[in-house]
């Protein structure tokens, strides 16, 4: 709880894949904290099936990816039934990183609401998340 | 200057936390240290290059960074490269076979020949050198965790074609320390990664005594959030590591040391680079001289490569990319680099095209060719400032090793996650400097464009089947090979772990068999385990 009574905004900061840079999602997830968000980071190397249970025992209001070395759509074909099959498909789902601009129409089509390619600014991520979960946590 | 006017100059700070003074004289040099540290090229403390001619006699290796998909595509894309100039080879893996995982291992599903060239068995690396000459091109390797099989594949495929091992040069980056740090790609937990480390670089002393079987890697350190004093300290740290290592099996300093390579970065303010690379080779030398008694000057040698590195490149304006990448070859030019690897525009984004990858070729060439950047040694040399921040560098970077070992040194401070904690906390900031506009970057928090999409990048193209006839082709290799012959080849790699002997013999023995990059890893992790990331902030 904050000091206006409502519960903080949980998020879970997942690195799917076999990519290990992770300095994106780490200065992704300071800002959140920075932000007063609760981050809940994964560390590397997250399988689909790791990120839709870590979600679901977390109990997270935000489930965000960040994937820089180009295999955010195979992965996101894969999270999305395990994340609709645990019930998650109400969460906020997000994702960041190097993500061609032609690829953002099927990632938005697999249910990622909010999609930040690299040159995001930190405050928009930030701004986006607390517009977009303020009714579910409030 | 009057008092007014001086009080209208504000602080300049580099990077590295050094003050820039608006103006230099001699006095700044003595003041620092003077030129004790200078010498001349070629000689120790080799602070003007490590050779006396250095460019005049040989340009710098053009290395640029190229792999994708299956070993038939990177081999078209190596020759396209050689036939435009490029001098050295420099091999991008992909993820699965970076991390010791087979085409078709359920994890490698959706990541094979993505980010470089797809490698199982040795067969792959006959398919990716077939018809480039390994005696007339060097070639690199960038891979760490499953850097002993890739050495000892590309040792077999070399001695199967009939060069003398004895004789080939070439560096694979085998620098498992950094790759905690920065960049993610351990199979291992930290201790029996060094225990590889060190068994590849005996190995090579004994086997392969041209060949460098470790490039110390500041690079990803500084990509990760390091400065550049940082980077090259820490570079120096680990380094070190390895050589005691090695030193405590009983290999004196002067049997290896020779052979240890570097990779550093360039991005940022130019003097600061040249500073940095012109303070560290003198430093290095002093430690292999003084701390390890190195008596060959081929020890003392800080043997390079350097060129622009990624995270200065921007997403926005892409273009001025070309231009920061022209600079950092400058920087590069200037430092006294032995190999250039140039980043290409694009790379803000995905993996070079042919197009991207031949104007980072031809800025290097450029250099050579029309700007005069090899007809002197270290023409920066002798600059008031330049020698002041030199010795200032130098200073700076003493300092951070120090720090670090009075900390519990480098292999602690990587094992607890301390390390990568605290350059993540500079990346932070420095993403935060530079949305606030504090740190000016062009295009991005000055002179933006108002509409970005006016200028896309075209992307290389993902072939899905790539995927296909890599698994194809391992499938095949699996039905011809001799199971039984490799199944005891297999047995063996795991013994010689179990039994602390260097692997190295067991996993060449294995390669040549055909046994694959997944299976040789599972015998190692089997004995060493798998690696559990601290996660720290």
């Amino acid at each position: 709880m904050n000091d206006t009574g409502q519960r903080r905004i949980r998020v879970l900061l997942a690195k799917p894949g076999l990519d290990g840079h992770d300095q994106g999602a780490k200065i992704v997830a300071r800002a959140m904290m920075d932000a007063g968000f609760e981050v809940i980071y994964t560390g590397l190397r997250q399988t689909p099936e790791q990120v839709g249970r870590i979600s679901l025992e977390e109990d997270v209001d935000v489930i965000a990816l960040s994937s820089m070395a180009g295999s955010h759509l195979p992965f996101c074909r894969k999270l999305k039934p395990l994340l609709e099959e645990n019930g998650l498909q109400d969460k906020l789902w997000l994702i960041g990183g190097n993500l061609p601009a032609q690829d953002h129409d099927a990632l938005r089509e697999l249910g990622f609401k909010g999609i930040f390619p690299t040159g995001s600014k930190l405050d928009a991520i930030v701004a986006y998340i607390r517009e977009n979960v303020r009714e579910h946590v409030a | 200057m009057n008092d007014r006017a001086q009080s209208t100059l504000k602080i300049v700070t580099n990077e590295s936390g050094l003050e820039v003074k608006p103006l230099y004289t001699a006095a700044d040099v003595e003041e620092s240290g003077g030129t004790t540290m200078l010498g001349e090229p070629g000689e120790y403390p080799f602070t003007r290059g490590i050779h006396r001619e250095m460019y005049r006699k040989q340009p710098w290796t053009m290395r640029q960074y190229a792999g994708f998909g299956n070993p038939h595509d990177t081999n078209q894309r190596f020759k396209y490269l050689i036939a435009n100039g490029q001098t050295g080879l420099n091999v991008a893996f992909d993820l699965p076979t970076q991390i010791g995982l087979d085409s078709d291992d359920p994890l490698a599903s959706g990541e094979i020949g993505r980010v470089g060239m797809s490698v199982d068995t040795l067969r792959d690396f006959e398919i990716a050198f077939d018809g480039i000459d390994l005696d007339r091109i060097t070639v690199s390797m960038t891979i760490n965790g499953a850097a002993a099989i890739a050495i000892a594949m590309y040792l077999a495929m070399a001695e199967k074609r009939g060069y003398d091992v004895k004789k080939l040069r070439g560096t694979a980056q085998n620098d498992i320390l950094k790759e905690f740090i920065g960049r993610g790609t351990w199979i291992f937990p930290v201790e029996p990664s060094i225990k590889l480390v060190g068994d590849t670089i005996e190995y090579c002393a004994e086997h392969a005594p041209k060949y460098s079987p470790v490039s110390v890697c500041g690079y990803h350190i500084r990509e990760s959030g390091a400065t550049p004093a940082q980077e090259m300290a820490y570079a120096f740290c680990i380094a070190k590591a390895y050589a005691d290592e090695v030193i405590a099996r009983g290999l004196a300093v002067d049997e290896f040391a020779g052979r240890l390579s570097y990779n550093f970065n360039i991005f940022g303010n130019l003097f600061e680079q040249v500073c940095k690379f012109r303070a560290g080779r003198s430093l290095w030398a002093k430690i292999m001289k003084e701390e390890y008694k190195a008596e060959k000057p081929g020890s003392m040698w800080l043997r390079m490569i350097a060129a622009g590195g990624g995270g200065g490149l921007t997403f926005e304006q892409p273009e001025l990319n070309i231009v920061r990448g022209a600079y950092y070859a400058l920087i590069s030019a200037l430092s006294g680099t032995q190999t250039m690897a140039l980043c290409s525009y694009d790379e803000a984004y995905t993996i070079p095209t042919e197009y991207s990858a031949r104007i980072s070729l031809r800025t290097m060439q450029i250099l050579i060719e029309e700007m005069g950047m090899t007809e002197t040694v270290d023409p920066l040399g002798g600059s008031y400032y330049v020698e002041t921040m030199t010795n200032e560098m130098r200073k700076k970077m003493e300092e951070i090793i120090a720090e670090t070992d009075a900390q519990g040194g480098i292999v602690k401070l990587v094992s607890e996650g301390i390390i990568q904690a605290k350059v993540s906390a500079q990346a932070y900031q420095m993403q935060r400097d530079i949305e606030s506009g504090k740190f000016p970057k062009v295009g991005v928090n000055r002179y933006r464009n108002d509409n970005e999409e006016d200028h896309p990048v075209e992307f290389h193209p993902y072939n899905e089947d790539d995927a296909r006839v890599q698994v194809d082709g391992l499938n095949k290799v699996r039905a011809e090979r001799d199971s039984e012959h490799v199944a005891r080849t297999l047995a063996a790699v795991n013994e010689a772990a179990r039994a602390g002997a260097n692997v190295m013999p067991a996993i060449v023995a294995a390669v040549k068999a055909y046994a694959s990059v997944g299976e040789i890893t599972k015998e190692l992790v089997k004995v060493y385990g798998r690696y559990q990331e601290p996660i720290r902030f």
